[in-house]
């Protein structure tokens, strides 16, 4: 018996330590402002020669939350014209908003950009590359079409591509697999 | 304390009231694990120098004895002496089962039903430590597949969830040496952070009627119970190691245990465990490696009056995770479905990189009990549990390495129990449970909780009672009332709270406006009932019946209220849901059971209704800056679940036998009419054996598993628009995979190395054929087919 009181001393003596342990009760915890969560992209089209630059910009301020992506495309394209296109995103979560770019950058290799656009109211020509050659597409060009008519830009983000897959370097995505990271369609008119 | 007796139930009641000496004392000694008869067990009335030797079919009688009390001593070469006590009253009949081996205290029992098993009306099967050690390298999900009607539902091959009757995850309860397993089970991808290699046996309840152990486990209760500790002056062990073609695995697995006469043992188990990329009949399955490591110690004093028990655990898991599986958005689901092969195939390696998980999991416990004369056993334990997962996503950036998901779970419960066995007939056990959790989400992953931090508070009490009403009838009754609370504090996004329309309900739950988010703190409660009734009756030697009912309540756990995010393995969101109640089952079952000499056959019948099941279901479609993602949401209806599980040998002769085990279930949502989700397919598995003791005891055995395509199962294909084709697109989830048979081999021998230790060497060969297939319940099937051919060599040493 002597054991058994021992051993249940023991028993209480753990429960109620442990018990006391556990000290976080009531304060709150803290908030997880989500660091690497991507809001915006912008893509500004500024015609070669010069000219109005004209935004395509798709911006999800709740990131994973219920609320849709807001697409807004600035103003109609010329026809026939080339642009100089460059992509700004960032993270409008954090205030100031960060800048996403860099780490697109610095893991390039890791990165690609698809663009794509449908009834043929566009084609597009990688402008930046990374250190394997291969496109990245931070940096590109944009030209309309010849005629006027409308139809939707589609721009992908893909991490982790296999970019020496057939076509992928020439900005096919059909090959390139990887994970989607961002896709935003903008309808745009050709005038 | 020269013997270690107990008796359960002894004598049979007769009505013959008069004092005479012609009553015939008779009966059958079992194995008490699978209720094999023991031949030439001797049986010896010490007082009145009677004895007589059990047959073959391990019948024994002693005939002209007197009504009387006696006391009569059953030996066998492998087992230890026993003695019985017994009042002898007419004609008396009784089943001894006898445990082979390592003896413990209590398993002697003297029953009136001829079952092997410990509860006397359920469905309850028992694994014993040759099957287990067979799995040493494997999951305890694998390891309870060998029981008809029991499957499991997979995430690759190394996280395997056991699903019983169709039930899984939450609705299991999971026991180790006397601890509930408390290991964030909720999750499918959450495999039970179980060492396989500390269990001696397993017995797996269907269904809910162990109110010992917890009063919410719908779908049934597996108990491992550590390897028996003899009581005598002893130093034993085993080794086992293990090597795999498939995934270039090795395992190794060692125990130890010091035994003394008097009653103090110690016992201490360590197993390692690698494997590297998996491989399907035509490619590696990249990123599928594992890592485990375990280590236990065991020991504290027993006899037959009182004793403790001290146990220590230790688990870690690092898990890596398909690659290809892990996927951006709903365009990649399709390409990934409509995809052969998976998209990232590499050439093999041991590396686990993300995605993948990594556990840890302690157990501490202790327990003491003490036996009053003329009253019962009181017991009372104390547990605490410790589970830490980490869980790896692709990330990019300086967050490349960070866990996305880190959660620490603890639990503490203390739980005493006082079991009433001094009558023959009826015993009763009552017991009291406490227990206290917390959850701690740490907020440094950088992502927001998929699991809020919470304190979770528990109370239970249980009354359960056994009654002989004779020598064929067991009855069995018991009550179970549970009292939950969570209190959860948790983070939601403002526009979510809003899209929920919680704004409304709960309004009152906010504690802390953010602006973008809302911290909210829910606490709620839980009231549970549960009760249980079983009768089983042995008609005649042949032939048993048993029925059962159990009613159980079940409270939603954390994931179904609180889901809140992007699943990437599965595209999904899911969202969990603040309104939902708890659930409660009816289940109903028959079993059937006949034995003879070369058959035995075990039917097993259930039907199970469950009011608001709780499920996940896709409910539509959010666009994110990602794109599309299906919405996962949990809901609740009413379901059915109803099935047979089959299970029959026969033996042809000495060396040959022929097996069957077989289960069909259905499970259908009966507000909707529509079929369940994820329930497994019909299976039937026929195996042929040859086994010859003198070609070093050979036994060999050669399985088909044939598994039907599941053709009930609810369509929730949903289109989606694709931009980079400008299709609108059907995305298949539902379909199911077709038919498969595969063929496996199993076989051994033991070499005797000396007088106390043998080796047992077995060669066991799955997926003969390196036949492709998928199968419906592994999550990954959307993007690689199943394991190929696996060519696994083991040596086991007994000393």
């Amino acid at each position: 018996m002597k054991t058994l009181k021992q051993l249940s001393l023991i028993l209480l003596a753990s429960i109620v330590l442990t018990a006391c342990s556990n000290d976080d009760d009531g304060s709150n915890p803290e908030p997880v402002n989500e660091e690497e969560v991507i809001t915006t992209l912008k893509a500004t089209l500024t015609p070669v020669g010069g000219g109005t630059p004209i935004t395509l910009q798709t911006q999800d301020l709740d990131g994973d939350g219920p609320d849709p992506a807001v697409i807004t495309v600035s103003s109609a394209l010329a026809v026939n014209t080339t642009y100089d296109g460059s992509l700004l995103l960032l993270n409008e979560t954090e205030s100031p908003a960060e800048e996403i770019n860099e780490e697109i950058e610095e893991e390039d290799d890791e990165h690609q950009f698809f663009y794509q656009a449908s009834n043929a109211v566009a084609t597009f020509a990688y402008a930046d590359f990374d250190g394997n050659g291969n496109p990245v597409g931070l940096e590109f060009t944009l030209t309309t079409a010849a005629t006027a008519s409308a139809g939707n830009i589609t721009i992908t983000l893909r991490h982790e591509p296999s970019k020496s897959a057939e076509g992928v370097s020439d900005g096919e995505i059909t090959n390139a697999g990887g994970e989607t990271d961002i896709q935003a369609v903008f309808p745009v008119v050709i005038e | 304390m020269k013997y270690y007796i107990m008796i359960l139930f002894s004598c049979i009641f007769s009505w013959s009231q008069s004092q005479n000496c012609s009553s015939t004392l008779s009966g059958e000694v079992h194995d008490f694990h699978d209720g094999t008869p023991i031949t030439n067990a001797t049986i010896y009335i010490k007082s009145l120098n009677k004895y007589t030797t059990t047959d073959v079919n391990g019948y024994f009688f002693i005939k002209d004895l007197c009504n009387d009390a006696i006391v009569f001593e059953v030996t066998h070469l492998a087992c230890e002496t026993k003695n019985i006590d017994i009042d002898i009253d007419g004609d008396t009949f009784l089943v001894v089962n006898l445990e082979h081996h390592i003896e413990e205290l209590n398993e002697v029992k003297v029953k009136g039903a001829s079952t092997s098993k410990i509860t006397k009306t359920t469905q309850e099967t028992i694994l014993k430590s040759e099957t287990i050690d067979r799995f040493s390298s494997l999951n305890l999900g694998d390891v309870l597949k060998q029981i008809s009607g029991v499957s499991s539902i997979n995430t690759g091959s190394t996280i395997v969830k056991p699903v019983i009757n169709g039930l899984h995850s939450s609705r299991i309860i999971v026991m180790t040496n006397g601890v509930r397993l408390q290991d964030q089970e909720w999750g499918i991808e959450h495999a039970p952070n179980i060492d396989l290699n500390t269990a001696g046996s397993i017995n797996v309840i269907k269904g809910a009627n162990a109110l010992a152990y917890g009063g919410d486990a719908i779908g049934g209760v597996i108990v491992l119970k550590p390897s028996k500790i003899s009581l005598k002056d002893s130093l034993y062990g085993k080794s086992i190691i293990t090597g795999h073609s498939n995934g270039r695995g090795y395992n190794f697995n060692t125990s130890l245990t010091k035994t003394y006469k008097k009653g103090w043992y110690l016992g201490a188990q360590t197993s390692l465990k690698r494997f590297g990329d998996f491989k399907s009949p035509d490619y590696y399955l990249t990123n599928t490696g594992l890592n485990a490591k375990g280590l236990s110690f065991n020991g504290g004093f027993k006899s037959f009056e009182k004793g403790f028990n001290v146990y220590y655990s230790y688990l870690d898991n690092q898990i890596g995770i398909l690659r290809a599986s892990h996927i951006g958005n709903v365009e990649d689901l399709v390409n990934a479905i409509n995809n052969p092969k998976p998209l990232v195939i590499e050439d093999f390696a041991y590396d686990i990189n993300a995605p993948k998980q990594e556990v840890t999991h302690h157990v501490f416990k202790t327990e003491f009990y003490k036996r009053f004369k003329k009253f019962g056993r009181v017991d009372v334990q104390y547990d605490y549990q410790n589970n830490h997962r980490f869980e790896y996503d692709i990330r990019v950036g300086d967050d490349r390495d960070k866990a996305a998901v880190d959660l620490t779970l603890k639990t503490h419960t203390l739980k005493t129990s006082v079991k009433l066995d001094s009558k023959s007939n009826i015993t009763y056990q009552f017991g009291l449970n406490a227990g206290y959790q917390n959850n701690f989400a740490d907020p440094n992953t950088g992502v927001r909780r998929l699991i809020p931090d919470y304190d979770k508070y528990d109370a239970g009490a249980f009354v359960i009672s056994n009654l002989r009403l004779n020598n064929d009838i067991n009855v069995d009754f018991g009550l179970r009332y549970d009292f939950n609370q969570i209190d959860a504090k948790k983070f939601y996004l403002t526009s979510r709270w809003n899209e929920r329309a919680y704004n409304n309900e709960f309004a009152n739950l906010v504690i802390d406006d953010l602006g973008t988010q809302l911290l909210t703190n829910p606490i709620f409660n839980y009231h549970n009932i549960s009760a249980s009734a079983g009768i089983s009756y042995q008609i005649n030697d042949r032939n048993n019946f048993i029925f059962n009912y159990g009613l159980s309540n079940r409270a939603p756990n954390p994931s179904e209220l609180f889901s809140d995010g992007l699943h990437h393995s599965a595209a999904r969101i899911e969202l969990g849901d603040l309104r939902l109640k708890k659930e409660t089952s009816n289940r109903v079952s028959a079993t059937y059971n006949y034995q003879n000499k070369g058959l035995s056959l075990s039917a097993e019948t259930f039907y199970n209704y469950i009011n608001d099941y709780i499920f996940v279901r896709p409910t539509g479609t959010e666009q994110t800056i990602r794109g599309a993602f299906p919405v996962w949401s949990y809901n609740q209806t009413n379901a059915v679940l109803y099935g047979l599980d089959v299970t029959a040998n026969y033996t042809l002769n000495e060396q040959w036998f022929l097996k069957n085990k077989s289960s069909y279930i259905k499970g259908k949502d009966v507000t909707k009419n529509d079929a369940l989700i994820d329930m497994p397919s019909v299976k039937t598995v026929n195996s042929l054996g040859f086994s010859n003791k003198k070609w070093l005891n050979l036994k060999t055995e050669l399985q088909s598993e044939l598994v039907f395509k599941q053709t009930n199962f609810p369509n929730n294909n949903f289109e989606v628009y694709i931009p980079t084709t400008e299709q609108m697109v059907l995305v298949d989830v539902s379909s199911t995979p077709p038919t498969y048979h595969l063929l496996h081999l199993q076989s051994n021998i033991t070499l005797t190395i000396s007088e106390k230790s043998n080796l047992n060497i077995g060669l066991n060969i799955t997926n003969l054929l390196n036949t492709n297939y998928r199968e419906n319940l592994n999550r990954l099937r959307y993007f690689a087919d199943d394991l190929g051919r696996n060519i696994m060599l083991q040596l086991k040493l007994n000393y």
